[in-house]
């Protein structure tokens, strides 16, 4: 790892004017992504600006919604008796995320704010319509997820916290990649009271995205029959050596009828 | 350099040391704990796991600054003088190792693991230790190891 200072921010105003006063400053929140990055040296910020102290990580259950500090571990999602009631998508969504040393530092803030193509975070916040709280302002998920690693935050924007409506049912499946764990495709349904919203992860070349056809189809009947003979198009999905766009358009529906009958 | 102090199996230490220090590191070569290993470098493996304030963390994939202040256990800190912490007695008595390097690691997950809930099946234990790869054993007697573990724990 290059050589960086490190320093552990106060609270989020103390943050923002620490990451904008550095020159390339990295917000540090669970470092499960950006620690492997420094060690193989593919970034060297000259500040790291740990979130730790802030007072991000909560969880607060109001009547339609569950909101997320940012800084609120995976395990704790996972582990939350309001989260797995309201929402057991969410929380299996959590309890999937790497291993369990991994949920214990790794936080909602920090999958969001990085965007991989491949986390499963993004496909929940996209899929409940979720809105992302900033230093700033408020950004609903629709404007939030602009491209692979893309983001509309500005360069010293923070997240303080995500805010989930709950859904009638919701179900979070994805087809891990056997070594990394990484969604090769993870799908997130969730049934609400006017409609069905699909979000995918792991295959769109943008990122995260969502499924119309796969949406109409459910709202139309909340049955996993409703996808049967549906084909997606390769268009604008992954092609890797785990898996080609062809393979992935299929496994997209099979994880959507995967997580239908979960729910 | 600035100074980074945590308590370590009980002790209180401090020690002036670059901010890119990894914990692993500061463990290993500032305080000399070996027993944490470092196996893959990557945060796949798990042979560098200890407990920060009751959680299991890899921390090869934490830095000693983020550990400031904080409540650390090594592999080194569980055992009771001479006597075994259950999970290492049920680990020798089940052959629940075969070169060792991973076994630091399996451990410090293992107890976090029986720690947090006393009625595991033996998917839950093969779950929850999906962050430890071990390359010897192909994992048998590392899950007969911990279901024995849970039972002396009071499970």
């Amino acid at each position: 790892m290059y050589a960086t200072d490190y320093v552990k921010a106060a609270d989020v105003a103390d943050a923002a004017a620490k990451l904008a006063a550095a020159d390339d400053g990295k917000l540090l929140a669970g470092g499960q992504t950006l620690l492997p990055t420094l060690k193989q040296r593919l970034a060297s910020p000259d500040k790291l600006i740990d979130l730790a102290g802030c007072g991000l990580s909560s969880i607060s259950k109001s009547g339609d919604a569950i909101k997320i500090g940012a800084m609120t571990c995976h395990a704790d999602v996972a582990n939350h008796k309001d989260v797995a009631a309201a929402n057991p998508g969410l929380a299996s969504l959590a309890g999937g995320i790497g291993d369990r040393q991994v949920r214990n530092c790794g936080t909602i803030g920090g999958s969001v704010a990085n965007n991989d193509p491949a986390a499963c975070y993004p496909a929940a916040v996209l899929a409940l319509g979720g809105t992302i709280h900033t230093s700033k302002r408020d950004i609903a998920a629709e404007d939030f997820f602009v491209g692979m690693f893309e983001t509309a935050l500005d360069e010293d924007e923070i997240i303080t916290a995500v805010t989930l409506p709950t859904p009638q049912k919701s179900a979070y499946i994805k087809f891990p990649n056997p070594a990394s764990r990484y969604a090769m495709v993870g799908v997130f349904v969730a049934q609400f009271a006017d409609g069905v919203r699909v979000a995918v992860t792991g295959a769109g070349e943008d990122g995260v995205f969502r499924a119309s056809d796969i949406e109409a189809a459910l709202t139309a009947k909340f049955d996993a029959a409703s996808l049967d003979g549906m084909t997606m198009s390769e268009d604008g999905l992954m092609g890797d050596i785990h898996a080609s766009p062809a393979y992935r358009a299929h496994l997209i529906v099979e994880m959507a009828r995967r997580a239908v009958a979960a729910c | 350099m600035p100074t980074v102090s945590m308590k370590v199996n009980g002790q209180s230490v401090s020690h002036d040391v670059a901010d890119n220090t990894l914990l692993v590191t500061f463990l290993r070569e500032t305080l000399g704990l070996t027993g944490t290993h470092i196996g893959c470098d990557t945060s796949q493996c798990g042979a560098c796991v200890i407990h920060v304030n009751g959680a299991s963390v890899k921390s090869c994939t934490m830095l000693a600054a983020q550990a400031n202040g904080a409540d650390v256990t090594t592999i080194e800190g569980i055992a009771n003088g001479d006597e075994l912490h259950p999970m290492q007695q049920a680990f020798h008595e089940n052959h629940g190792l075969q070169c060792g390097f991973c076994t630091p690691g399996m451990i410090m997950s293992a107890i976090e693991l029986v720690e947090t809930n006393k009625n595991l099946s033996e998917q839950d234990i093969r779950e929850g230790l999906e962050g430890n790869i071990c390359r010897c054993t192909g994992y048998h007697n590392i899950v007969k190891s911990v279901q024995d573990a849970a039972q002396k724990m009071g499970g």
